[in-house]
Formats: structure tokens, C-alpha cells, sequence
């Protein structure tokens, strides 16, 4: 039994649905929420090369670098912001940021 | 059961279980550590596909920069995380449902699926050459211009972050070098006439 396609895809699936449940399951916790982006990152990139292994194309590898800066561009501007957030307030609570509520 | 085919499924068990993992520890710094066993599973399905490039890349910018930084993150702020993790008993079941719900709608959508017959490969995969050779020869060819965005981008990400965490704080005794060069001896330097014996 060979692995084809449709492997590397259900794992990219379920990394994606983890990723979303751990956005929903740790709602107060803005550092877990920025690891579950990563993760949901990652299995798009699982996907893109997958699919680009499977074809014979190379641009799948070529898009996941750029998401890969992507990636790392937020988890620093994020973590940046996240530093920043609880120098001035103490917490890191999502509920806690309401500071722009009219 | 060959080798390859015994490789794969180790490589997936171990990121997706370490997924999950990442979502329930307890202790944010266990998460980190779970992200980083994910990356590493995900490297390995990545040199199982022959992206070996993108597997090695994906090991020093996930797991020898991003995590790491989070690893800081973590470390440096002394927040409750007991507090934060109370209700997630209480979230449970409704991440549950959309999880399960949203995996049902990606197995429908993934049932239907097929190739389109109008569908072709822009950037063919060449045989003669390594991976690593075909990537950047595609990257600094037909990709330049993205490419250069690429890293105006982490440019932008690099000044914003350096520009968010600056802080000066006051009360703090700092050099300031124009002042050091500014100084001059007929200012700072007074003479005076001692007396043996007596001191100043």
C-alpha cells in the first residue's frame, strides 16, 4: 500500500481542524492562539507541498516560502504586541482587551 | 510495509498528536515544546514528498526562530496561565462541535473533488537537477519581484516589532556620547593649590 495524496491531505485536515479547535478551546490565551495560527499555517503548507510533490509542480514550494515569511512576520509583530499589551495592562486576558470600546 | 510507507505514519502520528498536545497542555511552555515536536514531524513528511529545501528551511525559521521566540515570550511574561487555562472545561464542548463539524465539511468537500481536465503545471518539477537548485533558480528568475516583497516584508515585521517593544525609561543613567565628546577641559577641570599637610 503505497501513500498517495489523499494521506498527506487528511493530515493536513486534521492539523488544520486542531488548529481551530485550539483557537476556540483557549480563548483567553492570546499565546496559545498565536501557536494555533502556526499550526494552521503549517498544515496549509503541508497541503501546498503535498499537492506540489504530487503533481510535479514546483510553484506549491514556491508559495509555501513566502507563507512561511508570512508566518514568521506575524508571530513577531504579534508577540511584539503581546509583550507591549501586558507591560501596559498586566494580563494577557482577550476579554481584558477592551480598551477601544466606545 | 515498506519503509517509506512505516515513515510516513510516524511522521503524521507524531504532528498531529503533538497538535492536539499544543492545544491542551496545561503549561504554555510544554505548548512551545509541542509546537516545535509538530515542526519537526511536519519536516519529516516534508523530506518524505522530496521538498528537501522547504523541510530544512522549515527547521531553522519554525523551530530555531518562531518558536524560540515564543520560548521568550513565554518565558519572560509572568502571567497566571492557571487562571487563563479555568474555563477551557467550560469551552470544550462547543470547540468539539466546530471542530467536528468542520471536518465533516472538509471530508464532503475532499469526496468531491478531482482534478479539473483544463489543469496544467506552470513551473514542472525538473529531473536533473536537486531540489534546492530548481527552487532558487525558479526564486531568483521568475520570482524576483515576489521574492523581494518577501523580504521587504520581514523588513517591515523586523522595524515594527524593534519600534513596539522600545522603551526608554527614565531614571536610568545612559551614555550620550555627543556629550562625552562635547566635554572639554577648561569646563570640567579645576585647579587647585593644596597646602602639604593640610588636604583639601
Amino acid at each position: 500500500m503505497a501513500v498517495g495524496i489523499e494521506h498527506y491531505i487528511m493530515v493536513a485536515a486534521t492539523l488544520f481542524v486542531i488548529g481551530i479547535f485550539g483557537l476556540f478551546l483557549n480563548r483567553k490565551n492570546v499565546i496559545v492562539i498565536l501557536m494555533s495560527i502556526e499550526l494552521i499555517l503549517l498544515s496549509a503548507n503541508i497541503s501546498f507541498v503535498s499537492f506540489s510533490s504530487f503533481n510535479g509542480d514546483l510553484t506549491g514550494q514556491i508559495f509555501t516560502l513566502f507563507v512561511l515569511t508570512v508566518a514568521a512576520a506575524e508571530a513577531a509583530i504579534g508577540l511584539a504586541i503581546l509583550v507591549v499589551f501586558f507591560r501596559n495592562r498586566g494580563t494577557i486576558d482577550v476579554e481584558d482587551v477592551n480598551v477601544m470600546k466606545g | 510495509m515498506t519503509v517509506a510507507v512505516f515513515a510516513f505514519y510516524v511522521f503524521a502520528l507524531v504532528t498531529i498528536g503533538s497538535g492536539l498536545m499544543v492545544t491542551f497542555s496545561r503549561n504554555p511552555v510544554h505548548a512551545v515544546l509541542w509546537l516545535i515536536s509538530a515542526f519537526v514531524g511536519a519536516t519529516g513528511l516534508f523530506v518524505l514528498l522530496g521538498a528537501e529545501f522547504i523541510a530544512m528551511l522549515l527547521l531553522i525559521v519554525y523551530v530555531g526562530a518562531v518558536a524560540v521566540l515564543f520560548l521568550f515570550v513565554v518565558m519572560m511574561l509572568d502571567v497566571d496561565f492557571a487562571a487563563l487555562k479555568g474555563e477551557m472545561a467550560r469551552a470544550m464542548p462547543l470547540a468539539l462541535l466546530i471542530g467536528v463539524v468542520l471536518l465533516m465539511q472538509i471530508g464532503i468537500a475532499f469526496g468531491s473533488w478531482r482534478v479539473s481536465s483544463g489543469a496544467s503545471i506552470s513551473n514542472p518539477t525538473p529531473t536533473d537537477i536537486d531540489n534546492a537548485r530548481a527552487i532558487g533558480l525558479l526564486i531568483y528568475d521568475r520570482y524576483i519581484y515576489l521574492f523581494q516583497a518577501a523580504g521587504l516584508v520581514l523588513l517591515v515585521a523586523m522595524i515594527g516589532a524593534i519600534l513596539l517593544t522600545l522603551r526608554h525609561r527614565t531614571g536610568i543613567k545612559r551614555q550620550n556620547v555627543l556629550h562625552q565628546m562635547w566635554r572639554d577641559p577648561a569646563q570640567t577641570i579645576e585647579m587647585k593649590d593644596i597646602k602639604p599637610g593640610q588636604g583639601l
